[in-house]
């Protein structure tokens, strides 16, 4: 089941740029691209737990602050050469409200190779 | 404008060959929907490699292994393709073009491509049945043909072409004999020493000589049987093959009244004296040149690409070439000046044994012209540092043992490729770097050399890189071999170069990142990582006052003016101006870390107080208790001046000679707040003794009895590199205005996270004493728009991002769920 919890307003995140939300299961970054797109990832980088909302933000795409490994906004997936892949979280935009799906427990997708 | 004359523009091409295809697939990728394009070319085929008609004669390719691009390409790609139609006729009034055939098409952009004819020595005979050029397929095919059936074959002409086709003939089982006119093989690319050992060598395979020897006649009745020589002597010959020269094709061009000398005079955007009508290839003169090398016509064609789409950016200031020989199993390699004069003095290396002969003409430690037997594999280093004028100085005493001596790269046991930076050539033709290859194998997971010549032409031309490109295929493809940086495109979201990219944003006011990269055709719409914050610093630079800085195209220390670490949280190191601190300042500190529970306050190697460990949501709380004390950001995380090193100076030391600290102090604020393409460190120390390490600085400063020496391009890190002694001056005022406009400069000049090390290696420091001590005017321009620059940097970021909420944002978090 979907439970969408409200974020805060588009306004509130930079374009090209990213928030972190605190939660019970370690913080969430959350990016808007420069269409307005918003897309949420667990805070940590597969390699190394770097916090991606720190990066730069290129497209759909963000490059981790600590050792600029690029990864896909959509997926969470690294891209090659690197292989890895930071867990999704729901992510919508209704009326310029940011809603994050936040179900009590959540299996999250585990990148395939 | 461009006048059209049906829906779109008409662009009609003369000469199939490869520079005007060239063009033509560079007009493709830049926009393949701009022009209707019709192509003539006299030759009844697509177009294929000229290059390689040298391994073809030898067998090593046949023609189907040469075409570039066959018919169905120019199906496929919408070009109509007139091939084996000479034309005869431009129509300049009327824009039409007129062909043997009686084809007839109007244009409203014409390409002139038509090439050289190979130059005939007009001599009795000259025009007998079995006296072959060496040009096209056609010359090949007649060459292989006589092959089979006749034995004696004479070469007219030891050159480059002559030697090739020699060696194809001798391949092909004929027995061969070069006539050259002068006692030095390949004169015109090699130096005495070089072509004696390069005619010993072919000797050596059975190939014969007469030289010097002038060609009296042909002989013959209908068909060639002998040649006569001056002094009377004759052989016996059943083919000749003239290869003694090449003269641009200008026949059509000159009929037509467009201006010609040599060749069809271009201007620097290759257009002719007719607007509407450019020129590529060996036919055009450029700045007096005339090129008979591919790699000067590719890069004629890019821009003459540029310019038929109207981008107009780019403009052609003639180019450097350099030799190899392809297909006779020697190495050789040459390139500039190789004779050399009383100017230059001449480094040599000789290795009889292995058959091995270097020589670099050297002047004013600057690579003027290089020829190498034997042992090429440092060509491609040589002719880069050639061209940007690289001062050697620093490594003359080793440089003929090749660049795997250069004792840093710490991977002298791996092999040539390997060890080659990556703004290195590895395909002189396409100009393709090792870096292009290196992110073209990993970014697209190539594994076959014919990948690798589809995504980068490397090794699609002469194809004498070949080598190198496996090299490169086996270690990337095969192993964890990771790319260094500084490749020499900006990234890999252009093809511009750093300076070519800021010198359009002067050039065209551009004043965003957007506006460049949408004027630069970015093929990524917001950029990358590396290009966003090196466009950010660019614009900065360029524009002072003016810009508005793109947070988000800073890195994250930039962003958050604090350092990252490992685990997210951040460090934040105070200015301690020249070093010196007081104890309400480190009051300040101390209740600062014990307020925030800092786990770690450590004195950093640039003198001054490191607190590690605080929370991002701290930081602007800190900064406003470290603002009360009058401590302001010390920029340890920023592409900014860093650290001012001093030492005790004057004031106390009993050796020192001047105040040193107070210079340090007074350095530290001028160029405190300054944005800069890397950090910058300065230092001051009081007397040579040089406690204050300023001679591995970026700018630093040694007090001597009479004033003070500069000293510039130090560095420290990762290759340590003294300074080089810029100048010595006599006053504290002095010491700043150098100081001023060598930063300066650095800034308007080298590449981002490029630091003044590297970019005095690259420049020279002849051209940075130039315009900083030589050029008073210069100087003081330079010194007093780093001033203007200051006045807009020198508001402390800690202390708005402490006051104004706003500016907060950043630091919070944004909701807990
Ligand atoms: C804190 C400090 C070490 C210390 O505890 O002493 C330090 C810490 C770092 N250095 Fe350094 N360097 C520090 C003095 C130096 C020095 C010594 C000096 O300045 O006298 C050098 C050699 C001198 C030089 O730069 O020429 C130095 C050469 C480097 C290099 C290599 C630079 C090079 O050109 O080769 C890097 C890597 C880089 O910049 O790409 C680096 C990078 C770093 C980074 C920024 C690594 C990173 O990207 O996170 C470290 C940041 C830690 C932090 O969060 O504070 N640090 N680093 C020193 C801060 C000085 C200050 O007060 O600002
Ligand atoms: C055997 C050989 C080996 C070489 N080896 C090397 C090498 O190793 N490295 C190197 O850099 N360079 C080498 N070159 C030189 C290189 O091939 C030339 O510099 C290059 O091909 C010139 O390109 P272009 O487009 O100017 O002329 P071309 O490639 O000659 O193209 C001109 C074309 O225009 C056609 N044409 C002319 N007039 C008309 C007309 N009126 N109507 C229609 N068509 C017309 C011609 O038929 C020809 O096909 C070699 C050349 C030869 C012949
Ligand atoms: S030497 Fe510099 S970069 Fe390396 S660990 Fe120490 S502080 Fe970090
Ligand atoms: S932690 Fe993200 S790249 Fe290393």
């Amino acid at each position: 089941m979907e439970t969408w919890v409200k974020i805060c307003r588009v306004a509130d995140i930079p374009r090209l740029g990213a928030r972190v939300v605190k939660s019970a299961r370690g913080d969430i970054a959350v990016f808007r691209t420069a269409n307005d797109e918003i897309f949420a990832l667990m805070d940590r980088c597969p390699h190394k737990a770097g916090p991606l909302s720190q990066g730069i933000v290129h497209g759909k795409r963000v490059t981790c602050p600590l050792h600029n490994w690029v990864l896909e906004l959509a997926d969470g997936n690294a891209l090659a050469p690197d292989v890895g892949c930071a867990p999704t979280v729901g992510a919508k935009i209704d009326e310029e409200d940011v809603y994050l799906d936040m179900p009590a427990a959540r299996t999250t997708p585990v990148a395939a190779e | 404008m461009l006048m059209k004359t049906g829906s779109k523009p008409k662009l009609v091409l003369i000469g199939n060959g490869m520079a005007g295809m060239r063009t033509i697939e560079e007009v493709l990728k830049i926009d393949a929907n701009m022009y209707d394009i019709t192509v003539f070319g006299a030759e009844p085929y697509g177009n294929y490699n000229r290059i390689m008609l040298s391994p073809v004669l030898a067998g090593d390719k046949t023609v189907d292994d040469i075409m570039i691009n066959d018919t169905q390409w120019y199906a496929d790609n919408g070009i109509t393709l007139h091939a084996g139609k000479t034309i005869t006729r431009v129509d300049r009034a009327k824009c039409v073009v007129e062909a043997d055939d009686g084809t007839v098409e109007p244009y409203d952009r014409l390409l002139l491509a038509t090439g050289s004819d190979p130059f005939i020595i007009p001599v009795p005979g000259a025009d007998l049945d079995g006296v072959i050029t060496f040009r096209d397929i056609h010359d090949v095919n007649r060459m292989m043909e006589a092959a089979k059936t006749k034995k004696h074959a004479v070469v007219i002409g030891g050159g480059l072409l002559g030697l090739e086709a020699a060696k194809g003939l001798m391949i092909q089982g004929m027995d061969v004999t070069v006539v050259h006119l002068m006692d030095c093989l390949m004169e015109r690319q090699l130096d005495p020493m070089a072509g004696g050992m390069l005619r010993r060598s072919l000797e050596d395979q059975g190939m014969k000589f007469l030289m010097p020897a002038s060609t009296q006649e042909i002989l013959g009745e209908d068909h060639v049987t002998g040649v006569r020589f001056a002094d009377g002597s004759e052989i016996p010959a059943d083919i000749v093959v003239m290869a003694v020269g090449i003269r641009p094709n200008i026949k059509l061009a000159q009929s037509a009244g467009i201006h010609c000398e040599r060749g069809v005079v271009v201007n620097d955007t290759m257009q002719t004296f007719d607007p509407r009508i450019y020129a590529v290839g060996e036919c055009v003169q450029h700045r007096k040149q005339t090129y008979g090398l591919v790699a000067p016509l590719f890069e004629q064609a890019r821009i003459c690409a540029n310019h038929l789409t109207e981008r107009c950016v780019l403009r052609y200031l003639g180019s450097v070439t350099s030799t190899k020989l392809k297909v006779t199993g020697i190495d050789l390699f040459s390139a500039g000046d190789f004779i050399g004069s009383d100017a230059t003095e001449d480094m040599t290396f000789r290795d009889p044994a292995r058959n091995i002969y270097k020589k670099l003409v050297i002047e004013e430690n600057r690579i003027k012209g290089a020829v190498m037997f034997g042992d090429t594999v440092d060509g491609a280093w040589y002719f880069q540092m050639m061209r940007d004028g690289t001062d050697i100085s620093a490594f003359r005493d080793t440089i003929l043992f090749g660049k795997a001596h250069l004792g840093d790269s710490g991977r002298g046991d791996q092999n040539q490729a390997m060890a080659m930076a990556d703004g290195d050539e590895v395909c002189g033709c396409n100009g393709v770097c090792k870096g292009d290859i290196v992110a073209a194998i990993t970014k697209n997971k190539l594994y076959t050399l014919d990948d690798v010549r589809t995504h980068t032409k490397a090794s699609s031309s002469c194809g004498s890189c070949t080598g190198l490109v496996e090299q490169l295929l086996a270690a990337t493809a095969g192993g964890d071999y990771s790319a260094t940086p500084k490749e020499k495109p900006l990234c890999k979201c252009t093809d511009r170069t750093h300076e070519e990219v800021r010198r359009v944003i002067l050039e065209q006011s551009l004043k965003t990142i957007p506006e460049v990269m949408s004027f630069l055709e970015w093929s990524n719409p917001d950029g990358c990582a590396s290009c966003r914050p090196a466009l950010n610093y660019y614009l900065l630079c360029a524009w002072p006052g003016e810009y508005i800085d793109d947070q988000q195209s800073r890195f994250i220390n930039e962003r958050a003016h604090a350092n990252i670490q490992k685990d997210g949280t951040y460090s934040v190191v105070p200015r301690m101006w020249g070093g010196v601190t007081n104890p309400k300042e480190l009051r300040a500190i101390a209740d600062v870390a014990d307020k925030f529970d800092i786990p770690t306050v450590k004195v950093t190697g640039g003198q001054r107080i490191d607190l590690l460990g605080v929370k991002k949501d701290d930081l602007p709380a800190v900064w406003a208790d470290l603002n009360a004390a009058g401590l302001v950001s010390g920029h340890a995380y920023g592409k900014a001046l860093r650290t001012v090193k001093t030492c005790v100076g004057s004031e106390w030391c009993r050796f020192g000679v001047q105040d040193s600290t107070r210079m340090g102090v007074d350095l530290e604020k001028m160029c405190w707040g300054t944005w800069t393409p890397h950090k910058v460190k300065l230092a001051v120390s009081g007397c040579p003794r040089n406690c204050a390490e300023a001679t591995i600085k970026d700018f630093g400063v040694v007090a001597v009895d009479s004033g003070w020496e500069l000293h510039v391009g130090g560095n420290g890190g990762m290759k340590v590199r003294k300074t080089d002694l810029l100048c010595k001056v006599k006053t504290p005022e002095e010491v700043l205005e150098y100081c001023g406009a060598y930063l300066q400069l650095y800034r308007e000049e080298a590449y981002y996270l490029e630091r003044t090390a590297p970019w005095i290696e690259r420049v020279g420091l002849e051209s940075v004493k130039q315009r900083v001590v030589e050029d008073a005017e210069g100087r003081k321009a330079l010194y007093e728009r780093f001033l203007y620059s200051q006045s807009f940097s020198q508001d402390d970021p800690w202390a708005a991002r402490a006051r104004q909420a706003e500016l907060q944002s950043e630091f919070r978090t944004l909701a807990a769920v």
